[in-house]
């Protein structure tokens, strides 16, 4: 049995907010069951008794002193942005109309 | 004569000393690359007004009797993955295409600041997912060995261009082997630090419990003089470590392994490495007991399973670094036309601008951080990063450093696997252990595999923050190697000024 469907990938797209076109989540279906049947061997070794690592330091909490420091300009961190309007960054509609 | 095939370190001498000026080096840097790069295609940016520019103040500055840094007037060449203010910086996506930063990396701003002469940025997979340089949006880069093989990856630009004499230093950064891989198979060197050695501020993240930026050089010394400049503590990257950085010139410098325990990892030699390969490696062993060291056998029972729990990890961290090429604040922005909303428009920028690799790993790292797959997937990777550490720490009580096959392979054919993601993948089966216990390695070249004629890759581990201790065993054997030889391992690569 496929462990990931082709609605499974149509709605993991969704998630990720990556449109697909019909081809594409095919393709994707096929790849990833593959990709999945190599990587769930990490289940034959990964018994409850390990604890996981998340990271190779283990550090926690660095905190820097909060000292007010020269940043980016107003004009230099809108200089990569597709759309601009009054100093700020211009986007499409994030609320449903009224 | 200092030229194109000096190396760094000599070329460091030669301006100190005002043989060559940084211009004159600089304009030689940039007449090869106008010769060869169009059939190897290393760079995707060449900044030779910037470059010039830079030379010309290293100049003036050396010419007022200024101290400058060992490596000023030197150039460089970086991987298009690192910030660098002004200049166009992609990671070889079209999600990025036409940005230019309005700030420097923490890496290119000590690059700027010892006087290293910026040449251009290098093409790469794309955001640093890949094994060869063939999942650039802007095409794929040739290995100047054999211009239908791939140089590896993702930093196979920066390889390629070391490689070809277009620059005699890179930066590349390495997340599951994307330095030694490609360092291996183009004949170089390549060093992945330890993690946190150096800062990833400006660097733009794949997988950041994993990624590492680290140097590139042909000669163990020029890698180790490049090592020094980019390392170090930096406050904007929280996962820096505090310490003094390792002191990698002066073990590159050493020359003695004496009394030095080598450990073989057991599980990476034998059966699935090409003959060639294995045969080379064998000959540096050989070569270290002449000079000294002892040879034990280790056994990392779990690195088997680390490739599966790197291809967890680094995809599911991706689809969250990823989540911020929204199309909002800079890049792409495709179907604005005032009738889509937010969301619309955000799903058809990243469908437009992500390749099909960048994709696959973004919905793989969606599906394994899901709820109800969490535990089985992603928490079950971490716990084989926990078990593979423990491997390193049984495997660093017996030995100082551990060595490995970089690569299972010499470099492949072009195409040969990029239909086959899971084949693409296994390429990187020795190098990943590193970065998931975050420990430093060296890809070392070694010699040419008997059957194919290309370069073979020694990785070089050593436990966390004791970085000089590959530098010091590379070195030793670079010049063990060096007198075998007669002549540097690049001299047998073909002229690419009469190649087609």
């Amino acid at each position: 049995m496929a462990a990931i469907s082709r609605d499974d990938v149509a709605h993991l797209a969704k998630l990720a907010r990556v449109e697909m076109t019909p081809d594409e989540l095919d393709h994707m279906a096929t790849e990833l069951d593959q990709i999945l049947g190599a990587v769930k061997r990490v289940q034959e070794v990964a018994t409850a008794d390990i604890a996981p690592t998340s990271h190779p330091l283990s550090m926690s909490n660095v905190f820097r002193d909060d000292v007010v420091k020269p940043s980016l300009t107003n004009e230099e961190a809108l200089s990569g942005a597709p759309a601009k309007a009054e100093d700020r960054f211009k986007v499409p509609q994030i609320l449903g109309e009224e | 004569m200092t030229n194109i095939h000096s190396t760094a370190a000599e070329m460091a001498s030669a301006l100190a000393t005002k043989e060559i000026s940084s211009v004159e080096l600089t304009k030689q840097h940039l007449d090869r690359i106008s010769a060869v790069d169009g059939k190897i295609h290393a760079f995707l940016h060449v900044d030779s007004e910037g470059a010039i520019a830079q030379a010309e103040a290293i100049d003036a500055k050396r010419a007022a009797g200024e101290k400058l840094a060992p490596l000023a007037g030197v150039p460089i060449a970086v991987k298009d993955i690192l910030a660098q203010k002004g200049i166009p910086t992609t990671a070889g996506s079209k999600i990025l295409e036409g940005w230019r930063p309005p700030y420097d990396s923490t890496v290119v701003a000590k690059l700027k600041a010892a006087g290293v002469v910026i040449l251009g940025k290098t093409n790469m997979d794309e955001f640093a997912m890949g094994s060869s340089t063939e999942n650039s949006a802007y095409g794929t880069t040739q290995n100047p060995w054999d211009l239908t093989r791939t140089p590896g990856g993702s930093s196979g630009g920066s390889a390629a261009a070391v490689s070809a004499f277009e620059a005699p230093l890179a930066i590349g950064t390495d997340t599951g082997g994307s330095i030694r891989q490609p360092a291996a198979l183009t004949g170089i060197v390549g060093v992945k630090p330890t993690y946190g050695g150096v800062s990833r501020y400006g660097v733009i993240a794949y997988s950041s419990s994993l990624d590492q930026v680290g140097p590139f050089g042909r000669t163990v010394l020029d890698t180790a003089l490049l090592h020094e400049v980019i390392a170090g503590h930096d406050e904007r990257d929280s996962t820096s470590i505090n310490a003094p950085v390792p002191q990698v010139v002066a073990a590159a410098k050493k020359l003695d392994v004496k009394g030095m325990k080598i450990g073989v990892i057991k599980e990476l030699s034998g059966s699935g490495f090409q003959a060639g390969v294995s045969a080379r490696i064998n000959e540096s062993l050989e070569l270290l007991v002449a000079a000294g060291a002892e040879i034990v056998e280790v056994s990392c029972p779990n690195f088997e399973y680390a490739l599966a729990a790197y291809y967890l990890i680094a995809p599911s961290e991706a689809s969250s670094n990823l989540a911020r090429f929204d199309s909002m604040r800079y890049g792409l922005r495709v179907g604005d036309d005032g009738s889509k909303g937010a969301e619309e428009v955000m799903s058809a920028t990243r469908e437009a601008g992500f390749g099909s690799e960048v994709k696959r790993r973004i919905i793989l790292g969606t599906y394994a951080l899901s709820s109800g797959y969490y535990d089985a997937y992603y928490g079950s990777a971490q716990k084989v990063r926990t078990l593979v550490k423990q491997d390193f720490e049984k495997a660093f009580a017996k030995a100082d450093v551990l060595v490995s096959p970089v690569t299972p392979t010499t470099a492949f054919k072009i195409g040969e696997k990029s239909n086959d993601p899971v084949a693409m993948y296994l390429s990187d089966i020795a190098t990943i252990p590193v970065n998931m216990a975050g420990i430093g390695g060296m890809s070392l070249p070694v010699g040419l595999a008997e059957e194919d004629g290309l370069p073979v890759g020694l990785q070089i581990m050593a436990p966390l923050m004791q970085d000089d201790r590959f530098y010091r065993v590379g070195g030793t054997l670079e010049a063990a190697l060096l007198s075998k030889w007669g002549k540097p391992i690049l001299s047998n690569a073909p002229d690419l000024m009469v190649q087609k």
